[in-house]
């Protein structure tokens, strides 16, 4: 028989802001330990939670570009458990009143091959809810310590519905969620920081079955190629026990990235009773029209939105957009410099080719780079006006992006500036002739080609500066009079 | 002069202060002598630290002098229950929880003391984590009635109140999360007060029941609660549920506000199990607005008899999770004897609570557990609505209610020990209030044949203190039931 899995993802994402979610600590990473913390964070007795409503600006905001139905009022409850990250032994959440409703995220399937675009599928979305993070917990041989600087940190958790059907579509979905929230600003989503992490409900059923399996939770998924190792493996042993014979039973189990294999971490009996009850520190939240509405203006277009507009507006071919439109900052320098220069198409492959490379050599992001969008638009003009050849522009954009010099100041003091001037071209032209006797012959044999190897010696004489063009014509031209 | 200070009025005190008739460090000095005569049978006092009253006394002194006062409490002794934060100080809740706990920050109420000059005078015994209603349930010491030492002083905030009552601070500020202030206030014979839920930030005082919980004054007088509540009252950004509203000069609310009222008695509060002496008094204190020309009327309040049950199951609830944060992990007791993780709290938390939390940690997180959520939690909530209407409704007739305040006088101390659900019914006539959200004050109105003091509880609408200070001061200008001290050894 045939099976099918049905995946959900449930994702948290950390809200990028200055502070934390309910007290006025700074929120960040890489701190010495318990240094991002005030007696709020630690849950001191006698402190209380204080919305941070750019946290709430960040979560409306995803939302809105994720297509969710804002919730006029939502409210805050306690989620309440034990554990040493958790200062307050419980995490102020949203339980059945979250701030974001329904909405999509649209994910792209693998194309027939890497040269040519993939099916696109809708992924539907259960919620998204906003809540407080927790802190980490270091164990050593004889005892654990607890950093708080993470603890409070605004965290979203995106819910999806049970809409995927592989690892690939878990590791697509993921890789979309990320390029949203990275363009948006809500999130920079560094798995390695933890600023996104995701937990996996898995399922199978015979195939063109509309019933759903019993799931498996799966935690631990810590980096998105883990996200499909992890699901995958999942779904192989789902198979092979229900083949054996046997039942899925409700159980959460922890994903090993190193081991390749996923261990039971709690069965449905052991599952948490988490008492939820409406925070009574905390006010609900109403959200008006106006809120909304200043909040909708500030959101970027989404990177699907923008490659089929890439599509239509530059022309520019699937592969080229495919490395442009995932880094909305690249996409972002791609299109100041078309619109520079009037030349997408030259623009993009400058960007997508020469300057990622220099970027990649020099371990540096587009932020650092002192190449910018002038530089680029006049080296396109350099080259289209004539005044330096492809060859050349190419060694200038080197110099640019090292020294951060524009192209004409390059061309002028390193003498790049092509050739056009025939007099002294006649006189090269002619030494060549005199020195390719046999080339010249086969050219007056008829053999067209010979002419090419001609105009390569004066190339090189010219070392690359001369027009080829008007080496071209200067060339038939004295051939002729002989 | 020293030994006759400790037991004037602030508001006279005050007054002495600024014609320069007196220092605040001669004031200090008599509050600090009188606690060391009377403590050791009174044990209002958690701890006191003389030495930084006296430098706080000084530094007032030496303010005045220079013609920089900070207000009308610049100066003055304030006790504090041992519920509020005071930075550098200890706070313990009366719990071997935090018996080792200081605190790094001042609570919102404290910090305005300070801004105002006021001199932050020891910690208040109370019941552990405020739950109780006689002070018995603290883990540190016993207070007692200090009109009759085998009396208890009510609770939780029997320290504030019977410190007050004897002399060892002018002024005090307690906690009240269902009668908590106005209870102790009523069995020891001083004025208490519990304002609106979010007139007073409630950041930095540690939460029992987040919902219901208010800090708030105990007094000799009316205009001395009045005063107090001045200084801490307003909105913090620190606390989402203190509320945004201009806050009245309460003393000229006072002086203003001169009725008639038209005032309701709800019938619901003078029923069985009202002590006939108590009823006596307070339908004394009726007649008296009767005579001053306020109109009384007869109001219903249906919803009454479920407070103590719906009370139980949201403050229970509130509190499991609230007091969830003492584990044994940081800054609370840690047992020795754990062996792990799970271990750590299981005996931290065995170990450091008392009886009484736990079996209100236990209840509540019962209350809140899956499938029993809607028939308790919620349901509760629904009923509270309800006794908040009941009131609201009220008020669209009446200015403010009268009742008692507690059902008896003050009662005998391991009286009620051995009962928890009589210990609960003492709070029967406070508990609306702090579920409605309203303001109540408890007065003076009498005392008992053995000498015991009887309250007289008031009642009005949301954010209408003002109402309640001036209806209060009438009777008290009447009557001078708050110049009667108690004879302690």
């Amino acid at each position: 028989m045939n099976y099918e899995a049905v995946i959900g993802l449930e994702v948290h994402v950390q809200v990028k802001t200055e502070s934390k979610m309910f007290s006025r600590a700074p929120a960040g990473y890489g701190h010495e330990p318990n240094t991002l913390t005030d007696p709020v964070v630690l849950g001191l007795p006698g402190t209380l939670p204080v919305m941070n409503k750019r946290a709430i600006d960040q979560i409306i905001k995803a939302g809105l570009m994720l297509g969710c139905d804002i919730a006029p009022v939502c409210k805050w409850d306690r989620k309440n458990y034990f554990y040493p990250d958790s200062p307050k032994n419980y995490q102020i959440s949203q339980y059945d009143q979250p701030i974001c409703v329904g909405g999509q995220l649209e994910i792209e399937l693998p194309g027939p091959s890497r040269n040519v675009m993939g099916e696109h599928k809708f992924v539907k979305l259960t919620r998204i809810h906003l809540e407080e993070d927790v802190g980490k917990l270091n164990h050593y041989d004889d005892d654990s310590l607890v950093d708080y600087n993470r603890a409070g940190t605004p965290l979203m958790e995106i819910v999806s519905e049970p809409d995927m059907r592989s690892g690939y579509e878990a590791y697509a979905y993921l890789t979309a969620l990320k390029q949203i929230m990275i363009c948006g600003g809500i999130s920079d989503c560094d798995m390695e920081k933890g600023q996104l992490r995701c937990d996996a409900n898995i399922s199978i059923r015979p195939e063109g079955s509309d019933t759903l399996g019993v799931k498996v939770e799966l935690k631990n998924l810590n980096s998105i190629s883990g996200v499909r190792n992890g699901i995958d493996y999942e779904i192989q042993r789902q198979i092979k026990v229900v083949e054996a014979g046997g039942q899925v039973i409700q159980e959460t189990r922890r994903w090993d990235a190193e081991a390749g294999a996923a261990t039971l971490m709690r069965t449905k009996e052991m599952a948490h009773d988490y008492r939820y009850f409406p925070d009574p520190d905390l006010m609900p939240v109403r959200v008006d029209q106006e809120w909304l509405e200043n909040l909708r203006a500030t959101l970027t277009e989404l990177p699907y939105e923008r490659q089929r507009r890439y599509f239509e507006e530059y022309d520019l071919p699937y592969t080229v957009t495919s490395v442009l439109v995932p880094d909305h900052r690249l996409a972002g320098f791609f299109e100041e410099t078309a619109e520079k220069c009037g030349r997408p198409k030259a623009a993009a492959n400058w960007i997508a080719n020469d300057l990622l490379r220099e970027l990649s050599a020099a371990g540096i992001g587009i932020d650092e780079s002192k190449l910018r969008p002038d530089h680029i638009a006049a080296l396109v003009k350099l080259v289209e006006e004539g005044v330096i050849s492809n060859n050349i522009a190419k060694e200038v954009f080197v110099e640019m992006f090292k020294s951060g010099e524009l192209p004409g100041e390059i061309v002028e003091n390193k003498g790049l500036k092509q050739s056009s001037d025939t007099g002294e071209l006649t006189a090269l032209c002619n030494e060549v002739i005199a020195a390719n006797p046999r080339s010249v012959e086969d050219y007056k044999a008829g053999k067209e080609n010979a002419i090419n190897f001609l105009k390569g010696q004066v190339m090189r004489a010219t070392r690359g500066k001369a027009n080829p063009k008007v080496v071209d014509e200067v060339l038939r031209e004295e051939l002729g009079k002989l | 002069m020293a030994e006759t200070l400790y037991y004037r009025t602030a508001s006279e005190l005050s007054r002495e202060l600024e014609s320069k008739k007196i220092t605040s460090e001669e004031i200090v000095r008599s509050v600090i002598e009188r606690t060391k005569a009377v403590d050791g049978s009174v044990g209002a006092f958690i701890s006191f630290d003389e030495d930084d009253a006296l430098a706080r006394a000084k530094a007032s002194d030496e303010r005045r002098s220079r013609g920089r006062e900070l207000g009308p409490l610049d100066g003055i002794p304030i006790g504090i229950k041992d519920i509020l934060a005071v930075e550098g100080q200890p706070l313990t809740c009366a719990s071997r929880m935090l018996g080792k706990f200081v605190s790094p920050y001042d609570a919102t109420a404290i910090r305005k003391l300070k801004e105002n000059g006021a001199v932050i005078w020891g910690r208040l015994n109370m019941d552990e984590f405020a739950m109780g209603s006689s002070t018995e349930n603290s883990s540190v010491k016993t207070t007692v009635n200090p009109w009759n030492t085998d009396c208890i002083p009510g609770g939780s905030s029997g320290g504030s109140a019977a410190c007050v009552a004897a002399g060892e601070a002018p002024l005090s500020l307690g906690s009240d999360t269902g009668g908590s202030i106005r209870q102790p206030a009523a069995l020891c014979g001083v004025v208490g007060m519990k304002p609106t839920y979010g007139l007073v930030s409630r950041y930095g005082l540690v939460a029992f029941a987040s919902s219901l919980d208010q800090i708030g004054p105990f007094a000799h007088t009316v205009e001395d609660a009045a005063l107090l509540l001045q200084a801490i009252a307003g909105h913090d950004d620190r606390d989402s549920t203190s509320f945004k509203t201009d806050i009245p000069d309460y003393r000229k609310e006072i002086e203003k506000k001169r009725g008639p009222w038209k005032l309701g008695i709800p019938k619901e509060y003078f029923g069985e199990g009202l002590d006939p002496e108590v009823r006596k008094a307070v339908q004394a204190a009726v007649e008296f607005y009767r005579s001053e020309g306020c109109e009384i009327v007869d109001v219903s309040l249906p919803h009454t008899e479920h407070a103590v049950g719906v009370y139980y199951i949201i403050a229970t609830a509130e509190a499991s999770s609230n007091l969830a944060r003492y584990d044994g992990v940081r800054y609370t007791h840690r047992s020795p004897e754990a062996v792990d993780a799970i271990d750590l709290y299981f005996k931290s938390r065995a170990e450091g609570f008392g009886p009484e939390v736990k079996r209100r940690v236990i209840l509540g997180t019962y209350v809140l557990s899956s499938g029993y959520y809607d028939a308790y939690y919620l349901k509760a909530q629904k009923v509270r609505t309800l006794i908040r209407g009941d009131f609201l409704k009220a008020f669209n007739e009446v200015d403010a209610l009268l009742t008692p305040t507690t059902p008896s006088p003050a009662f005998r101390k391991g009286e009620k020990t051995d009962d928890p659900l009589q210990m609960y019914l003492s709070d029967t006539y406070t508990i609306g209030a702090n579920l409605a959200g309203i303001p109540g004050i408890s007065i003076p109105c009498g005392f008992s044949e053995s000498g015991l003091p009887i309250g007289l509880q008031i009642l009005g609408r949301p954010f209408h203190e003002g109402d309640l200070f001036a209806i209060a001061n009438t009777f008290e200008q009447a009557h001078h039931y708050h110049a009667k001290h108690p004879e302690l050894k």
